[in-house]
């Protein structure tokens, strides 16, 4: 694994030992780092939300995930192992005829797609499905 | 820079008032996502498409924040209410600041 320095940065000085952080690693915390962004630090409680994805997806270049949570304000959709975490963010307006979206997404390898919904009340929902991808979507 | 981008919509041409409406959308887009190298190792850079709407009569229906992880040639389903004959406006906004559009109109009766 090549260290670019602003890895290096984020791993910071009392982590030195971190050095052999692996790239699982790397990319889960970039998925904290996107879910507390969305949700500014707030609890995330499951469920109530649905998140449809295949169970296998041979090709992971376009991999259909539909998403639906009535209520919603906004869904964010995140992918755990992807080099960036966050996928899409959904805002729906007055004229939404329901809270729900489908679309079709990349990833580079078997991990997670998360959904996470902020509710008309400001509370925040999550739920998470695995996917398990043949090929990756990234380009190697 | 993205070439030959082609936004395409399904929409119903007619509906009864206050009926929900399921909208298809696809535009041709290469996505680059900024992560792929070429054969020189390379990294191709980023050009994506980062931001696409949906209005109805002037008031939204969805806004959508896209990433590199939505697939080339973003797909985008889901559905809005009607309450009255008008208009529906695509917009998708490519990095480059292109901004492509795409009308379709409803008659409600």
């Amino acid at each position: 694994m090549i260290l670019t320095r602003r890895a290096i940065m984020q791993i910071g000085a009392g982590a030195a030992v971190a050095a052999g952080l692996t790239p699982f690693m790397a990319s889960a915390k970039k998925y904290d780092d996107a879910l507390a962004e969305f949700t500014g630090g707030a609890e995330v409680i499951d469920g109530e939300i649905e998140l449809t994805t295949p169970e296998i997806a041979e090709n992971g270049n376009t991999v259909p995930v539909s998403v639906a949570a009535p209520g919603a304000a906004m869904i964010a959709i995140f992918a755990d192992g992807n080099p960036e975490a966050e996928v899409a963010v959904f805002t729906f307006g007055p004229l939404a005829g329901s809270q729900a979206a489908s679309t079709r997404i990349r990833l580079a390898q078997t991990q997670n797609v998360i959904a996470v919904a902020q509710m008309g009340d400001g509370s925040f929902r999550r739920v998470a499905r695995e996917v398990k991808v043949t090929i990756g979507g990234c380009g190697g | 820079m993205a070439t030959g981008v082609k936004p395409r919509v399904r929409a119903p041409k007619t509906a009864t008032p206050g009926e929900v409406v399921v909208l298809k959308t696809l535009i041709s887009h290469p996505m680059e996502s900024g992560q792929r190298r070429d054969s020189d190792g390379n990294i191709i850079p980023r050009s994506i498409i980062n931001r696409f709407t949906c209005t109805y009569g002037g008031e939204t229906v969805i806004e959508m924040e896209l990433h590199g992880a939505i697939s080339t040639n973003p797909y985008i389903e889901f559905e809005a209410k009607v309450p009255a004959s008008g208009e529906f406006v695509f917009t998708w906004y490519d990095d480059d600041g292109d901004v492509y559009e795409e009308r379709a109109e409803v008659t409600v009766a």
